[in-house]
């Protein structure tokens, strides 16, 4: 896969090679002042050179991954994303008390409709009775369902109109560009708010869509414009010659290289989906049925007892903050290390 | 010049009618359709009956599309029936365009001088405390969800504090004439001191709140860009031609570095407008923003459309003008 020189490599998510030993020329200390000696050292520093980047050069894969390891940023992130992604499969399993369950009901009073913390339920109730700590615990499930599907879904779409416009390219790029234009001429999260409205009955499924909706303009354009950079690369053009078909260069030659930039949006767009179902909650626009506990949804609720009970808003608030984190700091990370640019 | 203008006033009416007919196709997939929205809870089937037949919505789609552009241009969008009931739905827009616009202009500034001096800053001394620090905060403002900040803003300066209202444009009572319905400004040109700051008061924790969205994106960008025109040719010449540092920084770095920041700046208005739903909604500040919130909550169909039609006929013309001018001032735009 040396079909790439290091200057072509520009285009996001291509794999470059041999950039890690590069034209800089290693000092070497003992260099005599014979005349002839110097030319030889050339030679051979040359060939070694060549060599070297044969053996060692490194995918751009490979590279990224050698610095995320001791990336700071990076670990931060991938530790917050790994205790989620685990509590979120066996939160039922471990959480002290059913979700939906109403134990506290009956301490909850006209004057205190929040039952405090109290042995047994450490960080008391919320406004049903229901035990706060499972529900945080629990709904890690449903915020990674949330999140995940509403990140599938417009990439999913993203894929196939990006696939379409950078792939095909011609009348169809101008069409599905002109589609994607007047869906970013609409402030995202206000179209969110316009679909999410579209339904009669909101539920999970419907917050999910709206998110996903929203998110299909970003990936579409991120595909396409990989996916232009790549339509005059060397790779493609030799696969053109080799009289690969044309469906075949999209999916295994131009896609296969668009991943880079693609995951990294995605580990952003996590973030900003869980941050706005709990958007879609606070306006009423989220999903009404709460046995299934969302963090979204418990903060949307939670605005009307804000300024007396805070805490009930800043448990899931928190939780969003620090997972929305995460994501975030992965994705920069991730971004950074697969950015040619600053391969170094 | 003049060609690039007029491809790119052409994109946005493409935009603009495209708009339109989502408009058009999202009013008439609304639960209940049209006939339901517009008659809320008068719906008897004997009025729904003869509102069907007075808007012809037996007619051929494209006939009521139509008819539907031709009201949207009288500046017709029928009645709001959720909280402003009775008021046509324009009018709620145009009697609350001032105060979102207000707050949306404030936060701005706020994000704008608090972003591009950092990002410059940070910039400089890359990797330094500063640096890492401030990163760190625009990644965490990233995460905190828009509502939630205005509450905890709320809760500690208006609740606990006691230092600012909690909600509202301005104190109820208070002599003050309004001309523009921009209350600050109002306050100003009046001379009325008193109503003014009063307003200022009211303004400062919503614009706070919303300036976070704008400041997170605006301080990277400055920052990167920075980043970026430090190692350019023409920076090392400057220093090289021993030009002041401050000659270099105002005419060499910042002049070069804030154009990314210009088209920033318009894309970065939608999501103000989005934020102003959130926010308005938490300090009950009488804007748009609130307006819609209050109709997505009570399904005010007639008034949601309005607001949505005009905020992204907002959008649209505020992103035609940042690329002019991002083309009066990038030349090698025009030629894309």
């Amino acid at each position: 896969m040396t079909d790439h020189l290091p200057d072509t490599g520009t285009s996001p998510g291509s794999t470059g090679t041999g950039s890690g030993t590069g034209p800089a020329e290693p000092r070497r200390p003992g260099l005599a002042g014979r005349p002839g000696a110097r030319k030889k050292e050339r030679i051979d520093r040359l060939a070694e050179a060549g060599t070297l980047s044969e053996e060692e050069g490194v995918s751009l894969w490979q590279s990224a991954w050698r610095r995320l390891r001791r990336d700071p940023v990076f670990l931060v992130g991938a530790v917050i994303i790994a205790a989620f992604v685990v509590l979120a499969v066996i939160a039922p399993w471990i959480a002290p008390h059913d979700p939906a369950a109403r134990l506290l009901i009956d301490q909850r009073t006209t004057s205190n409709p929040i039952p405090g913390p109290q042995p047994g339920h450490p960080l008391g109730a919320d406004d049903a009775g229901r035990d706060m700590l499972s529900r945080l615990m629990v709904g890690a499930r449903q915020t990674l369902i949330v999140g995940v599907l509403a990140t599938l879904g417009g990439l999913t779409g993203g894929l196939i109109l990006g696939t379409l416009a950078g792939g095909i390219g011609g009348w169809m790029d101008g069409v599905v560009m002109r589609i994607v234009d007047v869906m970013l001429s609409i402030p995202s999260l206000l179209m969110a708010f316009s679909l999410a409205a579209m339904f009669a009955r909101p539920s999970q499924w419907t917050v999910i869509l709206a998110i996903a909706i929203i998110q299909i303009p970003i990936f579409a354009r991120l595909l396409r414009g990989s996916m232009m950079a790549q339509r005059h690369s060397d790779h493609v053009l030799a696969a053109q010659a080799l009289g690969v078909r044309a469906p075949a260069i999209v999916f295994r030659h131009m896609l296969p290289n668009s991943v880079g930039p693609v995951i990294v949006q995605g580990t952003l767009v996590l973030a900003v989906a869980i941050i706005d179902a709990a958007a879609l909650s606070f306006l009423g626009l989220g999903n009404p049925d709460d046995t299934q506990p969302e963090w979204g949804q418990m903060l949307g609720r939670a605005q009307q007892y804000f300024n007396t009970h805070p805490e009930v808003a800043v448990y899931p608030a928190l939780c969003i903050i620090v997972v929305a984190l995460g994501f975030t700091l992965m994705g920069e990370s991730l971004r950074e290390a697969l950015d040619p640019k600053s391969r170094r | 010049m003049l060609r690039f203008i007029v491809r790119r006033s052409l994109q946005a009416l493409l935009a603009l009618f495209v708009l339109s007919v989502l408009l058009f196709a999202w009013l008439r997939s609304l639960p209940g359709g049209v006939v339901s929205a517009l008659l809320g809870e008068r719906g008897t089937p004997e009025n729904a009956a003869a509102l069907r037949s007075a808007l012809g919505l037996d007619d051929p789609l494209y006939v009521q599309y139509w008819r539907f552009l031709q009201r949207a241009l009288r500046g017709d969008f029928g009645v709001s029936n959720g909280v402003f009931r009775g008021e046509p739905a324009l009018d709620v827009f145009f009697q609350r365009l001032p105060a979102t616009v207000e707050l949306s202009i404030f936060a701005m500034i706020l994000a704008l001088t608090l972003a591009i001096p950092l990002g410059y800053v940070a910039a400089r001394r890359r990797g330094g405390p500063l640096d890492t620090g401030s990163v760190v905060f625009s990644l965490v403002g990233v995460a905190v969800p828009v509502f939630f900040l205005a509450y905890v803003l709320k809760y500690v300066f208006a609740v606990q504090l006691g230092w600012l209202p909690p909600s509202g444009r301005q104190t109820v009572g208070i002599n003050a004439t309004h001309i523009t319905n921009m209350y600050v400004l109002d306050g100003i040109l009046t001379r009325e001191w008193d109503a003014a700051w009063d307003a200022f008061k009211h303004l400062l924790l919503p614009a706070l709140a919303l300036a976070s969205i704008p400041f997170a994106i605006i301080f990277r960008i400055t920052r990167a860009a920075v980043i970026d025109v430090m190692e350019e040719d023409y920076v090392r010449t400057a220093r090289a031609k021993g030009l002041t540092p401050r000659v270099i920084r105002v005419r060499h770095i910042m002049r070069n570095a804030l154009i990314p920041v210009v088209t920033v700046v318009g894309l970065q208005i939608g999501a103000l407008l989005a934020g102003a739903v959130l926010t308005e909604k938490v300090f009950a500040f009488q804007g748009i923003g609130q307006a819609l919130a209050i109709g997505f909550e009570r399904r005010d169909y007639p008034v949601l459309q309005v607001l949505i039609m005009m905020a992204a006929l907002i959008y649209i013309l505020v992103n035609l003008l940042v690329d002019i001018a991002y083309a009066v001032i990038d030349p090698r735009v025009r030629t894309k």
